[in-house]
């Protein structure tokens, strides 16, 4: 017995001391992953050091740099040297991305091995996508569930999991827990400074703290930095204010359409107060804040300008990284809620509290199902989300890689790349908060998803810029919805958008 | 000569003709007739069912249109005006002309995307230059965020961008022009006013009319400058025509409902073109 431990405890010594040995070896040679080292797996640095792409073309269509396109490129370099391949990588604006794959994919092309694009666009894009080989399945071991079923439609996995997003609230600790400001705004409002639960709290602070010098650095701070662009995923910023007035419990069954009757619930009251809300934000974010895009979004509150933001990880990890200003005085907290949410059975308010996390998903990328390099390109695809690279990635805010490995919600990883543990903490509770949560909004994937965030983005950006009012703005998106299901087929929508509602109903 | 060796010479240049523009245009008017969207991808016939949508329920593609006369038109005038002042001016003999001509045709070599991402950059609320310089005076317009300022700033970019091709066309004109007429109003003792208005102004018409009709074409597909400075916002307070045609089509993935945009604003441009050829000729060529 004896004997066997001892015999055990050398090979795991032996075992520890070559990978060890391989982290060295790789974190010597590729600075990136210099804190972990190569980890092993199918996809590692020694894994794929081990295959010879010589004279293979692999191209990809990526976003710009940086989100997305920097660690793509990255990636794509560090493939070249390890396999010989040669990767050519194309940078793309995120509005044009999905264009720009489905024009040749419609023609019966593939100019592209592999295309970067939203999660959502698994509809219309799955059936000219490659679906993901067993054996890369099989080895995400380290996935969540959720991801790996928001990557598969059918049961079928076309979208390799490399980035998992969430819309979550973002705020200044070094103000929000700071008693000086507390006393100050509980003398000047009568009023609380807390954490806001409600997004008329986040109104009332955001404004409260908006167009001063609150932290003494000289320059004019504001309220809230949002994605309010039009065309810039402002529909996604639009769907994070709306569910907690809109997405009831309560009433399962649909969040944006009426999944029996397939009725746009768009323009019903829940989305309007919503609405009614973020046109108020007008007020409290920076000067041209209506502008905003996401990059946008991730500067401003990552270099300190405002007090709140809510949206993808990206602006928090921008926020916490060791040459921002404000970092390690952030905090992370569950979108705000409302203390009404709309009830569409009896058509009246329910008085209660109500607070509902949205799941964005964020970023996807597939392989072409006529690209002559698939073998090429699923390992690319590996190799980029392989643990040495992903923990690299997710700490570096203006790569756009969040979490989406159980081992990410873990506060041990943040704290080793600088984190406050506190901070860590919240933020990984507020990532694992979402995930138990029983009243969860996910995005749209139905075909003509575009065209519904389209008319949505056009028409909130009216009401944002005063040409109509809340109301009258939904209306126009709803008669626009109802159109598009017209266009694109009620059953069609129906059918992909139950998948939907059964998860949204935990019925999945 | 073999009568139909001609024809073979006029091969290359009509199967360019059709390669580039008679097959684009059928193709479009085809596409405009099927329902192509992302969902269901070929050129299936729905008949006329994109034009009724077009124009009976599709308010946004007419005020983009009209958005965009408004832009074209005067942008236009005022790069008329400049142009033709500034050539005016360096048609004379003045000192440091040549440096002049150089230096006023500058914008119209630089890369029009490039030039919108460094006006977007000045035009930044917060950060750019501009209202950097204007807080000194208590002032902070929102340039791009107030729909009304936010066409001003599409016209001051195009503005000083394509001012320069009006200066060059208007100098050309202006060095063309003949000595007598002008010689014959200095012997008439004319002032430079009156030689002005009642010589140069006449002389250069077919010119002006030349240099504004191609002027507006460029101006009336204006889109990159929309596209970098503004995406259309405020809201849809400077969507143009192309915009919107782009969004429909290459956003949405709207495709055939795009072509039938496309083709429909195509007729109203060549008929608005005719028309506005005909007064122009009529109100400056009169004498």
């Amino acid at each position: 017995m004896k004997l066997k431990t001892l015999i055990s405890a050398l090979a795991s010594v032996l075992l520890i001391g070559s990978q060890v040995a391989h982290a060295d070896k790789w974190g010597d040679q590729f600075p990136h992953i210099a804190a972990t080292g190569d980890i092993p797996g199918m996809c590692s640095y020694e894994s794929m050091s081990q295959k010879d792409y010589s004279g293979r073309t692999l191209t990809i269509n990526t976003h710009a740099i940086p989100v997305m396109g920097e660690p793509t490129a990255l990636h794509a370099e560090q493939f070249e040297k390890l396999t010989g391949a040669k990767v050519e990588v194309t940078h793309t604006p995120a509005g044009d991305l999905y264009s720009k794959a489905m024009v040749p994919f419609q023609a019966g092309q593939a100019p592209y091995d592999i295309v970067f694009g939203f999660s959502n666009f698994i509809n219309d894009w799955k059936r000219y996508l490659a679906p993901v080989p067993q054996e890369y399945v099989d080895q995400m071991d380290g996935v969540s569930a959720s991801h790996k079923a928001i990557a598969s439609w059918d049961g079928v996995m076309y979208q390799y999991p490399v980035d998992g997003d969430r819309h979550y609230l973002k705020y200044r600790k070094d103000v929000i827990d700071n008693p000086e400001m507390q006393a100050k705004y509980k003398a000047d409002t009568g009023k609380e400074l807390k954490v806001p639960t409600t997004w008329k709290e986040y109104g009332e602070m955001a404004s409260y703290f908006n167009g001063w010098d609150w932290d003494g650095d000289g320059e004019l701070e504001y309220g809230s930095a949002e994605v309010m662009k039009k065309d810039d995923l402002m529909y996604a910023a639009f769907y994070s204010r709306s569910v907690a007035y809109a997405k009831n419990e309560s009433t399962p069954g649909g969040f944006f359409f009426d999944l029996e009757t397939m009725e746009p619930l768009i323009n019903n009251p829940g989305f309007v107060e919503a609405l009614t809300d973020w046109v108020d934000a007008v007020n409290y974010v920076p000067p041209g804040g209506i502008n905003f895009g996401l990059g946008d979004e991730i500067n401003s509150f990552g270099g300190g300008q405002t007090l709140f933001s809510f949206s993808w990880d990206d602006a928090f990890v921008a926020a916490m990284q060791p040459d921002s200003p404000i970092a390690n005085q952030v905090g992370a907290a569950q979108l705000p809620g409302a203390d009404k949410v709309w009830n569409r059975n009896n058509g009246m308010w329910d008085a209660k509290y109500n607070q509902a996390p949205f799941f964005v998903w964020g970023w996807a990328v597939g392989v072409a199902g006529k690209s002559e390099n698939k073998d090429v390109a699923f390992d690319y695809l590996c190799f980029f989300a392989n643990g040495a690279n992903h923990q690299a990635d997710i700490g570096i805010g203006r790569f756009g890689v969040n979490p989406f490995m159980e081992e990410d919600f873990k506060a041990d990883v943040w704290t080793q790349i600088g984190w406050d543990a506190d901070i860590a903490q919240s933020y990984v509770d507020t990532l694992a908060d979402m995930e138990k949560s029983t009243n969860r909004v996910f995005p749209l994937r139905v075909p003509g998803t575009f065209e519904f965030n389209s008319a949505l983005a056009t028409g909130t950006a009216k009401a944002l810029a005063g040409q109509l009012s809340p109301q009258e703005a939904l209306d126009e998106v709803y008669a626009e919805w109802v159109s598009i299901l017209d266009r694109v087929g009620a059953d069609n929508v129906r059918d992909a958008y139950a998948v939907g509602v059964k998860m949204e109903d935990n019925e999945l | 000569m073999n009568f139909k060796h001609k024809y073979v010479f006029l091969l290359p240049g009509l199967i360019v003709l059709i390669g580039i523009l008679i097959f684009p245009i059928i193709f479009t008017v085809r596409l405009s007739l099927s329902g192509w969207n992302s969902f269901n991808p070929g050129l299936d016939f729905i008949g006329l069912k994109n034009y009724i949508r077009l124009f009976t329920d599709d308010p946004r593609f007419w005020q983009s249109f009209f958005r965009l006369s408004f832009l074209a038109i005067t942008t236009v005038f005022l790069q008329y005006i400049i142009g033709f002042a500034l050539a005016h001016m360096v048609w004379k003999d003045i000192k440091f002309k040549r440096f002049f001509r150089v230096l006023f045709l500058i914008p119209m070599m630089t890369t029009p995307v490039i030039m919108t991402v460094i006006w977007r950059t000045f035009f930044h609320e917060s950060l750019g230059p501009l209202n950097d310089f204007l807080s000194i005076f208590g002032v902070q317009p929102p340039w791009l965020s107030s729909p009304g300022l936010a066409k001003v700033s599409i016209i001051v970019v195009e503005v000083w961008q394509w001012t320069s091709f009006m200066f060059l066309l208007m100098l050309a004109g202006l060095l063309s022009l003949p000595k007598e007429p002008f010689l014959a109003a200095a012997v008439d003792g004319a002032s430079p006013f009156k030689k002005f208005i009642y010589v140069t102004f006449p002389l250069m018409a077919p010119i002006s009319i030349g240099a504004i009709i191609i002027r507006l074409i460029e101006a009336s597909k204006i889109m990159d400058t929309v596209f970098v400075l503004t995406s259309g916002g405020p809201g849809t307070s400077t969507e143009t025509s192309s915009f919107f045609i782009f969004i429909k089509g290459l956003r949405e993935f709207q495709m055939g409902y795009a072509a039938t945009a496309s083709f429909t604003y195509l007729i109203i441009m060549i008929i608005s073109l005719t028309i506005i050829v005909k007064v122009l000729t009529k109100v400056l060529m009169r004498e």
